[in-house]
């Protein structure tokens, strides 16, 4: 059989697709966030519909610092990658640990808060729908939180032993749509749960 | 376009020790042998859903029957729905998607081979987790362990009030598990469509396969995790002690019914429009014309995928919804009929003027529309809402959704397969078994399916383990029963053909249907790498350019 | 084509079945007898119509096009003019289409419109109706009236009329009432009330069952809806209003009956018997059947349903009670005076 004619004379330098890393990245995100949203759906329907127990308004108190503290990490990781990309080494590292130490306050803030509700408020998830809904959402909020934690530590080990260059740059760079992502969920759980449910 | 010269055996030319062969198997993150490893699990799964209809069959024979229990019944039926949904339907279709895909984009594998391995022994290992409920789980009454709540899982039926021990739970999770290989898959068949195209396949030149496999991708992606988050609403009520749907403390029954259904209606299509892709590639080689209005069947499939998220309460119409919801769901119901219907006369355009081959594909492709016509019309039937306060949860709806599922879905799979195995397996499978077996099914399937109907229309409910005599269902609910042991014979005389053609069956060659895209520019089966070299394309039909080169697709598109 | 003949085979007149009578009798949806399931079978068959032209012009294209396009060996292998698209086809098979699904949704609009939201008249006879693994309770608030599985309500004429309406509530998993002569079914859902009304023009019994999956014994969740004239259905209410009769002849079974745990699931009318799990006893020998339908309402499928309910419905929640033989008889001699 012969060979037809290639079209593109210049093929390689005119076919030019996105990264499969971005795209698989950014259908996770998809996927994730319907199921966050049948949590939110959730989460509305049943304010105010709680038989018993206490309320929103009587428990919550709004974690404005931990808050700033996972917002932050955003901006942050979103330097790092930046760093990374240009070849900062020292830069990147700073701010890649920075990230993660803010993540992890954010954890310690939701742990606190939730030690408080359970101990001293007598909130569980079994306590009324309000539970059940809140530590539902919070929690898997809080789960993803943890995942992509787990996964920035990886990459942070992976850079002390100095395997992480500018070539990771792309890989790193889709991990850090994960963290945005993990944020932004935040954003809509916080006024979801803090603003508009009280 | 080269093709490829270098033929690569794709065995050794010794034969391999079977464990060998086992572990390559076991181990193998290759797109066209997991697209088989999915292929051939869901036809295992097959015969075993296959044989929970036909004890629900026996059992319906007759009004007061006693060929099962009520416990063993309500477990047949939940299983059977599950199992044909879950780990048939979704699974075969996986399977083509992968074996196909690639190929017809002149990749060499999928974007990520490794996430294809595990989503598909995740889905698998799923399928066997529901099925170790039969030994593992304690039911309600200690009556059998298997779920039998209805493949729906309604609550409150689901919570453990009423579904003690663990067999809601192997329902759960296998269900979760599973689906979490499906959105693996999903995302998979996503990036590897928008990524891995070779040179000059622009979007709006892929073949229709791919089209719609990507829509189909983008709807899993979106249907499937409203389930999966019910499911660990589910979860958290039976073990945590949560009140997602406790109706005692407040919690609504009605909110998993808008879960299940965000799920369940785009689960319909994400099970029907990759058979709309088997029929938009194989209605045209057999018509031996290109398809009738490629960008209009494009644009209906992405409007499909839009509008059939805003119907799912369809399924809802007997809960006592208000009246503007009850007329917002009939319209957006009957409104995706539309472009639906447009593609059903895109492919009868496709086959006027041509000059039509009655090959076996063919012969089921036709089957399809036909069947997929009424399923539709009996569809709108339903879309009605006061009309559907009568059908809904009556025979009519069974025998409603086995039209598209079994008239359509499984009709076009029979297609895809007798097109696809030469490719497949090298080999072609028998023309006179292949009649055998399309027209005992056809007949079948329509003593079943047609009959079916009319005791819905008699007042007869769905999930019952038997019936009163009297109401004039014993007769009709007998030539149910007979059709489908008809088509289970069909189904023997089809997997026969399967076995013997892959020993006996005539050499295939690379192009044996004479077809237009890229898998079948490569050898059959293909090389392990697929493509020797790097295919471009300037059109829709790369084949046909290189065959009739006086005369290209290039010139119209 | 199928749904046409059977249309013709469904719409046969109904006869009047008496209780405890298990002979043929259509439960078809096409044979309505009250005015929403009138509306249904109207507005059913315009879309019969409709679907009925939208297949038989499709099909016939999908036939021509099979016979008039076969390929034959005299073509040699030539290629048939190859043809893409046509936007004016296009633009013609996608209008005709919308403009179908306009018509159709506005005819359906009227129609669920008609149903949903018709006001309750002031003649209405108001019933409760509560779902249970696998029975029915009907109260009638305004009567004073509780009973079970067999629900009576009196006939309906178009210039007077005297509709039913019911208020479905349940007591456990969810559950539909399907008596497809009198209505399209609403199903019972706990913590979701429903309203549903009938308006039946007709004397005489009209079956239906369960329509959504309530587990075990979904399948014998049977209804029976007796639709009296005024004067039975006057005498029928004056008869339930009574409390249990008491027969001298029957103080052992009533003894056995208070002894034991009927008490807890089963009331009986004017004595202390008040549990709510059970069906209402009072006036058990004026229904038909037992066991929701499961069974004729004779001395011998008594004996059995409470010797051993599993015999007649497994999975039922009604326990065995495991009474001796002597108590077993008394109990049930007892039931039958309670008329």
């Amino acid at each position: 059989m012969s060979t037809v004619t290639p079209v593109f004379p210049n093929t390689a330098t005119e076919w030019r697709l996105p990264s499969r890393g971005k795209v698989a990245m950014a259908g996770l995100i998809i996927a994730e966030s319907a199921i966050f949203t049948i949590f939110v759906v959730a989460y509305l329907f049943y304010l105010g519909k709680s038989v018993t127990g206490p309320t929103p308004r009587e428990v919550l108190e709004t974690p404005i610092f931990y808050t700033v503290c996972l917002l932050s990490s955003s901006l942050t990781i979103h330097f790092a990658a930046k760093c990374l990309e240009r070849g900062i080494g020292f830069a990147f590292h700073g701010l890649w640990l920075l990230t993660i130490a803010l993540g992890g306050l954010f954890l310690y803030g939701t742990a606190q808060e939730w030690h408080r509700l359970i101990y001293e408020r007598g909130v569980t998830i079994s306590t009324n729908l309000f539970g059940t809904t809140y530590y539902s959402l919070v929690g898997l909020h809080a789960f993803h939180v943890t995942a992509g934690l787990i996964m920035l530590s990886v990459v942070a080990i992976f850079g002390f032993i100095g395997r992480i260059g500018m070539n990771q740059a792309g890989r790193v760079g889709v991990l850090s749509m994960y963290w945005h992502f993990v944020d932004a969920v935040w954003v809509v759980v916080f006024t979801v749960v803090y603003v508009l449910g009280r | 376009m080269s093709s490829n010269v270098i033929t690569v055996p794709v065995g050794q030319t010794e034969a391999r020790p079977w464990v060998d062969e086992l572990h390559q198997w076991l181990t193998t993150v290759d797109h066209k042998r997991l697209g088989i490893l999915y292929i051939v699990s869901a036809l295992l799964f097959l015969a075993v859903g296959g044989v929970e209809a036909l004890i629900i069959r026996i059992q319906l024979m007759h009004s007061h029957n006693n060929f099962v229990s009520p416990q063993v019944f309500n477990q047949m039926f939940t299983m059977h729905g599950t199992t044909m949904i879950f780990f048939v339907a979704m699974p075969v279709l996986f399977g083509f998607a992968n074996y196909l895909v690639p190929l017809m984009i002149g990749a060499r594998d999928m974007a990520f081979p490794r996430l294809n391995a595990f989503s598909f022994w995740l889905s698998f290992l799923g399928g066997l987790l529901l099925y170790f409920s039969f030994l593992g789980g304690s039911g309600l009454y200690g009556a059998g362990s298997a779920p039998d709540v209805g493949w729906w899982s309604y609550a409150p039926l689901g919570a453990r009030a009423f579904s003690p021990g663990h067999s809601s739970d192997y329902w759960t999770l296998a269900l979760l598990v599973s689906g979490f290989g499906s959105i693996g898959t999903a995302i998979n068949i996503i990036a590897t469509i928008l990524c891995l195209r070779c040179p000059g396949m622009k979007i709006n030149r892929m073949p229709l396969l791919v089209w719609m496999n990507l829509v189909m991708a983008g709807m899993v992606l979106l249907a499937i995790t409203p389930l999966s988050a019910a499911q660990i609403m589910l979860l958290i009520d039976r073990y945590l002690g949560g009140h997602f749907f406790d109706t005692q403390a407040g919690g609504s029954a009605v909110l998993w019914m808008h879960f299940f259904w965000i799920f369940g209606h785009p689960e319909v299509y994400v099970l029907i429009i990759p058979c709309f892709a088997f029929m938009s590639e194989i209605i045209p080689v057999f018509s031996r014309k290109p398809i009738f209005g490629y960008p209009v069947m494009v644009a209906a499939t992405v409007s499909i995928g839009f509008v059939s998220m805003s119907v799912w309460a369809h399924h809802m119409f007997t809960i006592g919804m208000n009246s503007y919801a009850n007329s917002f769901f009939t319209l957006t119901t009957m409104a995706v009929g539309v472009p639906t219907g447009i593609k059903i006369f895109n492919w009868i355009g496709t086959m006027w003027g041509g000059r039509i081959q009655f090959k076996t594909p063919m012969l089921f492709s036709i089957g399809f529309l036909f069947q997929f016509l009424i399923a539709g019309l009996t569809g709108i039937m339903m879309a009605a809402s006061p009309f559907d306060w009568q059908l809904s949860l009556s025979y009519f709806v069974v025998a409603h959704f086995h039209y598209v599922i079994v008239g359509g879905i499984l009709f076009a799979l029979f297609a895809a397969f007798y097109y696809w195995y030469p490719k497949m397996t090298g080999r072609m499978l028998s023309e006179r078994l292949g009649k055998w077996h399309f027209w005992l099914f056809l007949i079948g399937f329509h003593l079943t399916f047609d009959v079916m109907h009319v005791p819905g229309i008699l007042g007869m409910p769905r999930r019952i383990y038997t019936y009163e005599p009297g109401r004039g269902w014993d007769t009709l609910n007998l030539i149910v029963s007979i059709g489908a042991f008809i088509q289970a014979v069909a189904i023997l005389v089809f997997v026969a053909n399967l076995i013997i053609s892959y020993f006996k069956g005539a050499r295939a060659g690379n192009d044996p249907w004479d077809a237009w895209t890229l898998e079948w520019s490569i050898s059959s089966p293909p090389p392990a790498y697929n493509f020797a070299t790097v295919p471009t394309v300037a059109s829709r039909r790369p084949l046909w350019d290189q065959k009739h080169p006086e005369d290209p697709d290039s010139r119209y598109e | 084509m199928q749904i046409a003949l059977l249309l013709f085979w469904s719409g046969k007149p109904l006869w009047a079945v008496e209780p405890g009578d298990s002979t043929a009798q259509s439960t078809s949806i096409f044979s309505s007898a009250s005015t929403p399931a009138k509306s249904i079978t109207d507005l059913s068959a315009f879309v019969l119509v409709i679907t009925g032209i939208i297949f038989l012009v499709v099909f016939a294209m999908l036939l021509y096009s099979v016979v008039r396009f076969r390929g034959r060996a005299m073509d040699g292998g030539r290629e048939p003019a190859q043809v893409y698209g046509s936007m004016q086809i296009e633009l013609a098979w996608t209008i005709i289409p919308i403009l179908i699904v306009v018509v159709l949704f506005l005819a359906t609009a009227r129609v669920i419109h008609a149903i949903e939201d018709a006001p309750e008249p002031v003649g209405a006879l108001d019933v409760i109706a509560i779902g249970h693994q696998y029975w029915w309770e009907f109260r009638y608030p305004k009567l004073g009236i509780v009973t079970a599985n067999e629900l009576h309500i009196p006939v309906s004429n178009l210039s007077h009329p005297t509709p039913t309406f019911l208020q479905l509530l349940s007591a456990d998993a969810d559950h539909s009432f399907w008596v497809p002569q009198l209505a399209g079914k609403t199903d019972l859902i706990p913590n979701h009330p429903n309203r549903m009304w009938m308006d039946p023009q007709r004397t005489g019994v009209f079956l239906g069952q369960c329509g959504q999956y309530c587990g075990t014994q979904h399948a014998k969740m049977l209804l029976r809806v007796s639709v009296d004239g005024p004067e039975d259905f006057a005498r029928w209410v004056r008869a339930q209003q009574i409390p249990a009769i008491e027969d001298a002849g029957a103080i052992a079974g009533r003894r056995v009956f208070e002894r034991n745990a009927c008490m807890n699931c089963h009331q009986m009318g004017g004595t202390p018997a008040n549990g709510r799990f059970g069906p209402d006893l009072t006036h058990l020998m004026s229904r038909a059947t037992i066991a929701a339908g499961a069974a004729e309402n004779t001395r011998d499928n008594l004996r059995l349903w409470i010797q051993n309910p599993s015999a007649i419905k497994p999975g039922s929640l009604m326990p065995a009670m495991k009474l001796s033989d002597a108590d077993l008889d008394a109990v049930v001699s007892y039931m039958e005076t309670l008329h």
